[in-house]
């Protein structure tokens, strides 16, 4: 029998230590025992996206992270994706173009949205495409999702 | 339904001679966590055994990419996004880009990696059909030293593998092709991202005076491991561009496949399409 760990993260910026089963996934951590219900659980195989979040700033799927190995890490979920009471440019941009349908992806879109803008300021089409492919949008309401990236990233240039 | 969470131990060792130390207390016993992205599917379906895990993301030894004249060697925990983004993948290694780009999506091509692609020895994996094609080798570490391996030698069978219990997979090197090369990498799946192959080819041929002067094809998704194409290359090797023995070598590639039927396609489906890809990979040959 495994025993638990003392799990050190940083998540939003807010240091954390939580008691977890070492192979507990970092998806339940955050929406179980910080209780940050924002990131989803959609196929728990890798496949969807809903629980993409940034493991040291990068985008992964939360769902397929053992506690283990997000001891020390730096975790941002949706919810520390606002600037305080403002949202970011992303989800402003989400709010214009109705890039939300049942809402489901949507935290997910959003981390791997705002991973991309990150690494590739002003991506195009192909970009964005291949930045997202990770994340299913059973809405189908994909085009609406690039038009708001697009002014995203637009915002974010002439910021 | 998921795994019972008690069942599953993880030791994270703090260097590579402590991970070697206690795979050889107790061979057999710790199954590798690299990425996670392959394992920890498995786990959340509920089909994972009761597991000792040796946590191996933390060893810097097996981390990073070295390059010399005639290699590029990368450590065991390279990943996806590594190979994507490292400059001297791209001049040298074309096609393990593109297998880089082909495999999951970004949320996973940050986290898995190239050793686990090779050792978790699904016969669909996207990388090894490059590194076939590229002659690639692997280093093995063990307490009892470094040994080498041809990758072509180290499938052995559907997950069965040249790794004895109390051996790791340190380093994956491949030699930089000289001379004038042609690089061919194709995977078809149900979309460009998230899928798992139906049938992948990849080649490497190097050309001089016109003619296939070496030739290695991988083949993914059409046998019980990941294979040569060595029916294929000898119809071809040899042979000029201008005259390439098209039609035997689709009849060869026949004998170097073992598809079969099951949830992503038929049998009948793989054969032809990769035969198909060999007849595209020809014409792209021949027009260089």
């Amino acid at each position: 029998m495994a025993e638990r760990i003392d799990l050190n993260l940083k998540v939003n910026g807010a240091d954390h230590s939580v008691s977890v089963h070492p192979f507990a996934r970092l998806l339940d951590v955050l929406r179980e025992d910080l209780r940050l219900t924002g990131t989803k659980e959609g196929c728990g195989e890798g496949e969807c996206g809903a629980c993409s979040v940034l493991l040291n700033g990068r985008v992964v799927n939360s769902c397929l992270v053992p506690a283990v190995q997000a001891q020390g890490a730096e975790v941002v979920t949706v919810e520390g994706l606002a600037e305080g009471e403002n949202l970011s440019s992303l989800q402003a941009a989400f709010l214009v173009h109705n890039g939300a349908q049942c809402g489901f992806c949507t935290p997910g879109m959003l981390v791997s949205a705002t991973d991309l803008i990150h690494r590739c300021p002003n991506p195009s089409d192909d970009e964005i495409r291949d930045g997202l492919a990770g994340n299913l949008c059973r809405c189908t309401g994909y085009a609406k999702i690039l038009d708001a990236v697009h002014t995203a990233a637009e915002r974010e240039a002439a910021r | 339904m998921r795994g019972y969470l008690p069942d599953f131990d993880v030791r994270v060792p703090a260097s590579l001679s402590e991970a070697l130390e206690l795979m050889a207390q107790a061979p057999g016993t710790y199954t590798p966590l690299a990425g996670g992205t392959d394992l920890m599917v498995v786990y959340n379906a509920g089909r994972l055994k009761p597991t000792r895990f040796l946590d191996l993301s933390r060893l810097a030894e097996l981390r990073g990419i070295e390059e010399d004249a005639t290699s590029l060697r990368f450590g065991a925990l390279t990943t996806f996004t590594e190979l994507r983004e490292c400059r001297a993948v791209h001049q040298h290694f074309p096609n393990l880009v593109k297998s880089a780009r082909a495999t999951g999506a970004l949320a996973i091509q940050n986290r898995g990696t190239l050793a686990g692609n090779i050792a978790n020895a699904s016969p669909a994996a996207d990388t090894p059909p490059s590194l076939l094609a590229y002659g690639a080798e692997l280093e093995l570490v063990s307490p009892r030293g470094l040994r080498r391996v041809a990758y072509d030698q180290f499938h052995q069978g559907y997950k069965c593998l040249d790794l004895a219990a109390d051996e790791l997979l340190a380093k994956i090197i491949v030699p930089k092709p000289s001379g004038r090369g042609f690089h061919y990498f194709r995977k078809v799946g149900t979309r460009q991202a998230q899928a798992i192959s139906k049938t992948c080819l990849a080649a490497y041929a190097r050309i001089e005076d016109g003619c296939v002067a070496e030739l290695r094809i991988g083949l993914g998704s059409v046998a019980p491991a990941p294979v040569r194409a060595r029916n294929a290359e000898a119809a071809l090797l040899g042979q000029p561009l201008a005259s390439l023995p098209v039609a035997a070598a689709r009849e060869a590639l026949l004998a170097d496949m073992s598809p079969i039927d099951d949830i992503r396609a038929t049998a009948h489906y793989r054969s032809v399409v990769t035969r198909n890809l060999l007849g595209q990979m020809l014409r792209e040959l021949a027009s260089l």
